[in-house]
């Protein structure tokens, strides 16, 4: 019996350095090759006989490992497999990002001279920023999943509506609605890059949440290569000037490709370190949640008490709306790493805390806010904030709701994420119309 | 016999569920069962019953508890819950569908229907 014991610990091991596959589930299938082996030794084997058969029963462990992977695809996000559907892609692929980067920077580069920035500043060049550079951001993704043509075709459609719809639209000088426009652009861009990341379809549920993480991981990896990006500049700057080298041109040249082609390295990166490395974005996200959590609940103690009456103006919404997108990433980050069949935890009353705080703020705010624009009338400013608070409000709300169900044990896990992936599409289509309908709305101006 | 596996892995979820109707249980005697009721037909394998369980579990059709019983090691028991049992309706809704259709037009299968007692 030694043996089989000794033999059923290898197996183990073997088991439990399967991708996508927990202490929990390797306990389970112990067990379940175990209830075979006493069958069968029970019909007359012997344990050797029992062992082999029953191992061979449980089935090859590839099939295995897929099988628990496309179930758990979460759990992949630190580890090796890909899904079946996926071809395995080469380690690296650092050549085709470096392809990628160094279009997305000479494009800019060729924008820059033509606009003349920084000795002119046309608006068409700050208005196109994203144009510039985010179709090589999707061009990446459509090249790395190996897309067919009709894909990249339905890429390139949203890309040349946008650059149409900004480029064709009557501006006015000076227009706050112009813009808006400009901002909201990259956003709505980026929801397209969701198309080839996700592999050519927008369905699945599991990819959406994909896409949502290597967002927030994106963006801490663009962040560290700014910060390092500045570090170099200066260093080079303090180098380089007492020599005489005119540091303004080299910055004029350097920047706008640096940034740019960043986007397309910081993308290589989450990719290719998606396999090796614990995700930034959840540990930040378990750092910040409690102190979001105190943060809100006091400031909204405070209002709540004091009332909003001399504070509230134009800053203090734009504030609460940048509060509002760090709370929603706070409770999309905390959902992303979470084991999905795990129950209620302290970090998940935490984050409700936080939730509702932000809740009970934005709501306070909100009303003083009508009253102001019952007062003083709609602009496209007002109502562009005004929309982006309603958006965000209705998701909190939801995420709240289902949130205390989830504790209270009466729905699943699952609904809260289905939630999140579910009102993506919202967002995209806000940034879209901050695009296309507010302008002619307010007249171009 | 070999059976399709598009077919093996259609009707996993409507066994498994109907199982659990009857009672609670773990993942091996389920898969003992399936065994039994196909006549040794359906011999499913590890990594098919138990990502399927773990999927049903998230969907909340399930709930699994580790327990130990009185001669054994601990094992992770599942139990049907009502949506569950919603989702064991609707699959068998589905399943009549199609039977009724199949048995349409097969001749000679009048059988079929008359053995899942809807003649």
């Amino acid at each position: 019996m030694e043996g089989l014991e000794e033999q059923i610990a290898e197996w183990r091991a073997y088991v439990a350095n399967a991708p996508a596959v927990n202490g929990h589930d390797v306990d389970e299938l112990e067990d379940h090759l175990r209830n075979q082996i006493a069958d069968l030794t029970a019909a007359g084997l012997t344990p050797d006989e029992g062992f082999l058969i029953a191992v061979k029963r449980v089935g090859d462990l590839d099939t295995l490992s897929r099988e628990f992977a496309r179930e758990h695809s979460g759990r992949l996000w630190k580890q090796l497999l890909r899904a079946d559907d996926e071809p395995a892609r080469s380690a690296s692929g650092w050549l085709e990002a470096f392809a990628f980067g160094a279009a997305a920077a000479v494009a800019i580069q060729v924008a820059r001279l033509a606009a003349g920035f920084p000795d002119d500043e046309p608006t068409w060049f700050a208005r196109n920023l994203g144009l510039f550079v985010l179709p090589f951001l999707a061009a990446y993704f459509a090249h790395r999943r190996g897309l067919d043509v009709g894909a990249w075709l339905v890429t390139a459609v949203p890309f040349v509506v946008a650059a149409v719809v900004v480029n064709v639209y009557p501006w006015g000088d000076d227009s706050d609605t112009e813009v808006i426009a400009a901002l909201a652009l990259p956003v709505a861009l980026w929801f397209v890059i969701a198309y080839p990341y996700m592999g050519g379809s927008l369905r699945s549920h599991e990819r959406r949440m994909d896409f949502v993480r290597f967002t927030g991981e994106w963006f801490i990896y663009y962040v560290l290569i700014a910060l390092g990006g500045g570090v170099l500049m200066g260093l080079t700057a303090g180098i380089f000037e007492p020599a005489g080298v005119d540091v303004d041109r080299v910055a004029e040249w350097v920047l706008p490709s640096g940034a740019a082609g960043a986007v397309v390295v910081a993308a290589w990166l989450v990719e290719s370190k998606q396999r090796v490395v614990e995700n930034m974005a959840p540990v930040l996200t378990m750092l910040f949640t409690p102190l979001f959590a105190v943060m809100l609940a006091c400031a909204a103690v405070v209002y709540a008490v004091t009332g909003l009456g001399g504070a509230f103006d134009r800053d203090l919404l734009s504030v609460l709306d940048a509060l509002l997108v760090v709370v929603l990433g706070l409770v999309l980050y905390g959902m992303s790493a979470r084991e999905p069949s795990a129950s209620p935890q302290w970090m998940d009353r935490i984050q409700l805390v936080a939730v509702l705080g932000a809740l009970v703020l934005d709501l306070m705010v909100l009303g003083a806010m009508i009253a102001r624009i019952g007062d003083l009338g709609f602009t496209p400013n007002r109502t562009a904030a005004l929309g982006l608070n309603l958006v965000l409000l209705v998701n909190l709300a939801g995420a709240a709701w289902l949130s205390a169900r989830f504790l209270a044990g009466r729905s699943g896990f699952h609904r809260l994420e289905r939630w999140q992936t579910s009102y993506l599409p919202v967002f995209a289509l806000w940034a879209a119309a901050l695009i296309v309908v507010l302008p002619p709305l307010f007249g171009f101006d | 016999m070999h059976i399709d596996k598009d077919l093996v892995a259609a009707s996993a979820t409507p066994l498994v569920l109907a199982i659990l109707a009857d009672a609670e249980s773990y993942g091996y005697a389920i898969l003992k069962r399936v065994r039994a009721l196909s006549g040794g037909e359906l011999e499913w394998t590890d990594g098919m019953l138990y990502p399927l369980l773990h999927r049903l579990q998230r969907l909340g059709y399930v709930t699994t508890e580790w327990r130990t019983p009185p001669e054994g090691r601990r094992r992770k028991y599942y139990a049907l819950t009502d949506d569950g049992r919603a989702a064991l309706a609707e699959q068998q809704q589905q399943w009549l569908a199609v039977t009724r259709a199949l048995n349409d037009v097969w001749p000679g299968s009048g059988g079929l229907l008359t053995a899942l007692g809807e003649a």
